[in-house]
């Protein structure tokens, strides 16, 4: 493998990794924890809305955002290449 | 059929469900053993992460814990949750790729020192032993409350079935094993909750229940908790007592802790291929959420029961409290176990249940006649005496027991293959005798299991007394020393031995220095543990988190300014941030 391609391939990687976490970060330290109170305001089906980031809403958003990396780290697998079989 | 003999028939099948995978799945090589032949199928391994993940503190305690703390209890929900997420991103696909057996060895490879693979061992084997001490209690508490046997026969009972499947099946044995413990712990945790949530509030969705409208009340379910646990003299349910910074610093620990976990991690080194970490990282959590989704909503319906039983009528009136010879039975079995105490403080034959460390709430107290709290329930009794609270039939009582001991046994004989693999691989392949042949070596691990048992279980029946205040320590210990060494050894080829050794030894005798400071483990506290003489008001439970930090930046500096790792070492994290050529699978 191209040494050009390799570093295309981690760059890849790293932006996708990033912005995976700032939503993993929004969701759980900013809604569930920094803006809590706040959010607290708005009633959600009879939930406090920052009460229910902090104890339903993140975890939901934790596994969707390992689906997405598990989805899209495959697909830049196969688009440089470097795929398993 | 009495609780008792339903309780022996759950307990009795599952095990010898366990017992029939061992023989089934039995380890021929080290590599069945440590790994499973690295040819777990990802559903199954995520299957098996949960089990192994969710202990005797996921099932039993958790839900307990946040019926009192409430909102501050959100901690443990996204903590050990969140990690699951730098795991699967960060590390779990890369230290697949690299394609050994433990943790340790990954330490040792990537920063060529010996020293360093010691200094990972240590942190492992503090962590993992922390943690079994905590599952044997577990098991203890289910084995004297619902079998009536005591603690030792319990206990014997219990290290028994773990010896069996763990030494003669090793990884193999255990990672099927817990495919049917999660089966079985799942099934006990949802059913009593989804019968709890119809009786309170008619919907049989526990995660949309504890916000739904309480049946006949017209009141949503939070509101009337948050309404009654204030009026007691309590913080708000949703509203929790912690401050905002020690939240941040705790979630934060605990999720990288979590992903610091030797155990943890090691279960990625079961699947055959790096899409497939990736995969079973995803399958793992939704295992996962699908119990701590449905804990919140257990701990706030068991908060709100055990107040409607021990206070049936408006609070202050003379004769709105249970009278105490009118107790139900299941208040009377908990008493038993000690668990569960009344003191009639006040003298009046009924049980008053009320915040009374709460100066505000003193004169409120008095006015009604109440001369203190009369009622002390141990959290970690909630879980297991919430089907009973609610009058759920036998059967479901008899289902939970069998979860929590399928909970606590999954995860301690995950943590007692990885302290073997440690001591037999890691330490005598490793350091003492490199010649060892697979055969010594696997017989190694198995003798290294066995004393594992033995002294997980005698701390199982002599419980240190600093059990709680270790548990801090594990992942304290963990976020602060192994995650960040694993992180930057994949992410940074600049990183050098040097930095590594300095930033874990940096991060380990800060959060332990700090923890024993504020919570003396092993000597008397030397610092008062209140949030005015905390740093940054962290406390120890979160201190992990500046560990942490302190770590990277201390591994940083001291690399920059020592020569950069061999060509070789920075050739292995080129290779191992790539998919292809991970080893071959071995198919079974």
């Amino acid at each position: 493998m191209e040494e050009s391609q390799r570093k295309a391939y981690w760059q890849a990687n790293i932006r996708l990794v990033l912005v995976l976490l700032a939503v993993w970060f929004v969701v759980s330290y900013g809604f569930g924890i920094l803006f809590k109170e706040a959010l607290d305001a708005i009633d959600l089906f009879g939930f406090k809305l920052g009460f229910w980031w902090a104890q339903q809403g993140s975890i939901y958003v934790f596994l969707l955002l390992i689906a997405v990396y598990a989805w899209q780290m495959n697909r830049l697998d196969r688009q440089f290449d470097v795929h398993e079989d | 059929m009495t609780l008792q003999t339903m309780t022996y028939i759950a307990v009795g099948l599952s095990f010898a469900l366990y017992i029939g995978i061992a023989i089934w799945s039995r380890a021929g090589s080290t590599r069945d053993f440590y790994v499973a032949g690295k040819g777990v199928h990802p559903v199954a391994n995520g299957m098996a992460t949960a089990a192994d993940w969710m202990s005797a503190a996921s099932f039993i305690s958790m839900a307990g814990l946040i019926a009192f703390l409430g909102y501050g209890g959100s901690v443990y929900l996204m903590g050990w949750t969140g990690g699951y997420v730098l795991l699967a991103l960060l590390l779990a696909p890369y230290l697949r790729k690299f394609g050994k057996f433990t943790v340790p060895e990954f330490i040792g490879e990537r920063y060529y020192s010996k020293a360093a693979t010691i200094v990972a061992v240590i942190c492992l084997i503090f962590i993992s032993f922390t943690y079994v001490a905590g599952q044997m209690r577990g098991v203890g508490i289910v084995f004297s409350r619902f079998l009536e046997v005591d603690l030792v026969t319990g206990l014997l009972i219990g290290m028994g079935i773990v010896f069996f499947y763990a030494v003669l099946g090793g990884m193999k044995g255990i990672t099927y094993t817990q495919v049917a413990q999660y089966c079985v712990l799942i099934f006990a945790y949802t059913v009593p909750a989804v019968f709890i949530s119809l009786q309170m509030t008619g919907n049989p969705i526990p995660q949309l229940a504890f916000g739904s409208e309480l049946t006949g009340e017209g009141v949503a379910l939070l509101v009337k908790l948050d309404q009654v646990v204030q009026e007691l003299g309590f913080n708000a349910y949703t509203l929790g007592n912690k401050s905002t910074i020690d939240i941040f610093a705790i979630t934060l620990a605990l999720m990288v802790g979590t992903a610091g976990l030797p155990h943890v991690i090691v279960r990625f080194f079961t699947v055959p291929k790096v899409r497939d970490a990736r995969r079973s990282a995803f399958w793992a959590l939704g295992f996962i959420a699908l119990l701590y989704t449905v804990a919140p909503a257990v701990g706030s319906m068991a908060r709100l029961n055990l107040i409607d039983t021990v206070q049936p009528g408006t609070i202050g009136a003379p004769e709105a409290n249970l009278i105490y010879e009118e107790r139900p039975q299941w208040f009377k079995t908990w008493e038993k176990t000690g668990l569960l105490s009344f003191e009639d403080k006040n003298g009046d034959g009924r049980i008053q249940y009320y915040n009374d460390a709460n100066p505000e709430f003193t004169a409120t107290a008095e006015s009604y006649g109440w001369q203190g709290n009369e009622l002390n329930v141990d959290r970690d009794i909630m879980v297991l005496a919430n089907p009973e609270i609610a009058n759920l039939p036998n059967w479901v009582i008899a289902l939970v027991a069998a979860g929590g001991i399928a909970a606590a046994l999954s995860t301690a004989a995950g943590l007692l293959l990885v302290i073997s693999a440690s001591v037999s691989h890691d330490l005598c392949k490793g350091m003492i005798a490199p010649n060892l042949s697979d055969r010594s070596e696997l017989m190694i691990g198995r003798i290294a299991a066995g004393v594992a048992v033995c002294i997980a279980g005698y701390l199982g029946a002599n419980p240190p007394g600093f059990v709680s205040q270790v548990v801090a320590f594990a992942f304290g210990l963990a976020a602060a020393s192994l995650f960040p060494v694993i992180l930057m050894g994949i992410f940074s080829k600049r990183i050098n031995r040097e930095g590594a050794i300095a930033g874990m030894v940096t991060g380990l005798v800060f959060t332990a220095g700090y923890i024993i400071y504020f919570k003396g483990v092993f000597i008397d506290p030397i610092g008062i543990n209140t949030a005015e003489h905390w740093l940054f008001g962290i406390s120890p439970e979160g201190i992990g988190a500046v560990g942490m930090a302190l770590n990277f930046i201390v591994a940083t500096v001291v690399s920059r300014i020592t020569s950069a790792p061999p060509e070789a070492v920075q050739a292995l994290v080129e290779d191992i941030r790539v998919p292809r050529g991970a080893g071959v699978a071995t198919a079974h």
